[in-house]
């Protein structure tokens, strides 16, 4: 009815006004920049964004060979199986005790929230010059001097590799407060008269959640997982602050991000092998998402 | 609604306390670092609260001399403010326009916005940087802007509002004689304040936020965000830690303050970006 009113013929024109600028801008900074790097990725490109010889895959061969590369996607790996599985249980621990006080739930809620606010920066600035400063004057050194034990270096020592603890801690508390939201709004929709008709049948506690809860948030669950794992693929400003420091980054814990970082703008600054690792990140998370969208909608047909 | 057992009351509220000391614990520690004198924080001895309080370290960061701290501040607000009204006012329009405006193409443009989706946007940072730098971009405000005003994710949020929103009112517009534009922003646009809000306070904590883009496009100290410039000082350590602490308790105050005011935004906007029905 909208458009008979206002005429078929200019249509086009206004869909262009209203989608136009959007679009223009998706195109030149989205579309364009990949098509380039896919062009430059065949390419030698040192010190340079223009190509200068062409190597064929050369660039492709010289990134798979890479043991650095390699590398940062086995840190990639040991890093999710840390802190998916951490994230997901506490935010989903969190929701469930937000969701069942009454009492002060706001508060409680804010609380955990809170973080979300802060940046990876700031975060990285407390774990790493209050709580888990290698010095005697650090929170956990300190507290590890109350039982008397010696302090620990725990950013330097790579066996044991307290540095994961570092990293996933900081991550851990700055990423819960968003996922227990997501975890509230699925608890929400769970429909109440499936609570009462459990409790007429006489569950309670742990039944409940089993055989009422869970199921109800196994769509939102599934969401969140694979939020999770590529927002860790995605990881960057934690290891960036916490690790490197006045002697540059150290030749450990580089996930891919921090790799590809240090290819393409480090001291080599080699945009043909740079543009090459971002292709082949850009397949690996995409296929990722593909499966995300999939699993979603068996998920909600079911 | 539900009987409780006592020791389940007895153990959520124990989990409950546990869970606010440890979540409000590095806070704290910001704060205890931030008046902290520097001989007390780098002591052997830890201590609970500052055993001085020193608040003449406020004034030293505000007076921008050791830890160089006013210009990033200006641009962090400068890159924020402008995105998140630059991504209001073009997802706002294109998801109007996808949601309402029957053009015959109108489902191709929205499979191209929507597959970009699959590809998040730091992966691509070494792409965006190569275009970015063939500009002359770097180092600038522009650069470091512009690049973040084309957000498929609130382009397709905005749409989906947009198709639930009623079309009567509309329709009513329509006949009164507006066009399709005056519709958009007499019309439907005071009609979307809430969800606006939600998608604004996301886009502004992220943009005040975000690090790996500045950090690769801030490379001038006077194009540096406050989070580039806290990073700098922290990872050179050159600057004395408890100064540090305090530009970082300078540098999310605003963000601070904004969870406390408008908190039911931005949980709003967390819920509909995190997952997208």
């Amino acid at each position: 009815m909208l458009a008979r009113l206002r005429g078929r013929h200019d249509v086009n024109l206004w869909f262009w006004v209203f989608v136009g600028p959007f679009f223009a801008g998706l195109v030149l900074f989205i579309y364009v920049p990949i098509g380039w790097s896919v062009y430059l990725s065949f390419f030698e490109a040192y010190n340079t964004v223009t190509p200068t010889e062409f190597v064929g895959l050369a660039n492709y061969r010289d990134m798979l060979a890479d043991p650095a590369f390699r590398d940062s996607l086995l840190t990639f790996v040991v890093f999710a199986a840390f802190i998916v599985p951490t994230t997901f249980a506490l935010s989903l621990l969190t929701a469930l005790l937000v969701a069942r006080t009454r009492v002060m739930q706001a508060f409680f809620r804010s609380v955990f929230f809170l973080p979300v606010a802060c940046s990876y920066v700031v975060a990285a600035l407390i774990w790493k010059m209050s709580i888990f400063s290698g010095m005697r004057s650090g929170a956990a050194n300190a507290l590890l001097g109350l039982a008397g034990l010696d302090p620990i270096p725990w950013l330097s020592l790579t066996n044991p590799p307290w540095y994961w603890l570092v990293i996933v801690s900081a991550r851990l508390w700055l990423q819960v407060g968003f996922y227990m939201i997501l975890f509230l709004a699925a608890l929400q929709r769970v429909p109440t008269n499936l609570y009462e008709a459990a409790a007429i049948d006489g569950a309670e506690g742990w039944q409940v959640f089993r055989h009422i809860t869970w199921p109800q948030l196994l769509p939102a669950s599934t969401a969140v997982l694979l939020l999770l794992l590529i927002n860790a693929f995605q990881a960057f400003d934690e290891f960036y602050n916490i690790l490197a420091g006045f002697g540059g980054y150290p030749p450990y814990a580089r996930p891919p991000l921090v790799y590809l970082y240090y290819t393409a703008l480090g001291s080599g600054q080699n945009f043909g092998d740079g543009s090459a690792g971002a292709v082949i990140l850009t397949v690996l998370i995409a296929v990722v998402a593909l499966a995300q969208t999939r699993l979603l909608r068996l998920g909600g047909r079911d | 609604m539900l009987h409780e057992r006592r020791r389940y009351v007895v153990l959520r509220w124990t989990l409950l306390l546990l869970g606010t000391v440890l979540f409000l614990l590095p806070f704290a520690l910001l704060l205890r670092g931030a008046f902290s004198s520097e001989g007390d924080l780098t002591s052997g001895t830890w201590h609970w609260l500052p055993p001085t309080w020193e608040w003449g370290n406020l004034a030293a960061v505000l007076d921008n001399r050791t830890v160089p701290l006013g210009r990033a501040l200006l641009n962090s607000t400068l890159i924020a403010v402008s995105q998140t009204v630059g991504v209001l006012v073009l997802s706002g329009m294109a998801g109007y326009g996808l949601a309402r405006i029957p053009y015959r193409w109108s489902g191709v443009v929205f499979w191209l916005i929507t597959v970009t989706l699959l590809i998040p946007a730091a992966v691509t940072f070494v792409p965006s940087f190569v275009l970015v730098s063939s500009l002359g971009w770097i180092s600038t405000l522009r650069g470091l802007i512009v690049p973040g005003l084309f957000q498929a994710l609130a382009t397709f949020l905005f749409r989906q509002f947009f198709l639930s929103f009623p079309r009567e009112i509309e329709e009513a517009a329509a006949l009164d004689g507006l066009s399709w534009w005056g519709t958009f922003w007499r019309v439907v646009v005071p009609n979307s304040g809430g969800f606006a809000a939600a998608i604004g306070t996301i886009t502004f904590i992220g943009s005040w936020n975000a690090f790996l883009w500045p950090l690769v496009i801030g490379r001038a100290p006077e194009s540096w965000t406050v989070q580039v410039a806290l990073s700098t000082y922290l990872t050179a350590q050159t600057s004395q830690v408890s100064l540090l602490f305090m530009a970082a308790l300078v540098a999310i105050l605003p963000l601070l303050l904004m969870f406390l005011l408008l908190q039911r935004w931005i949980v709003q906007g967390v819920e509909r970006t995190g997952i997208s029905e």
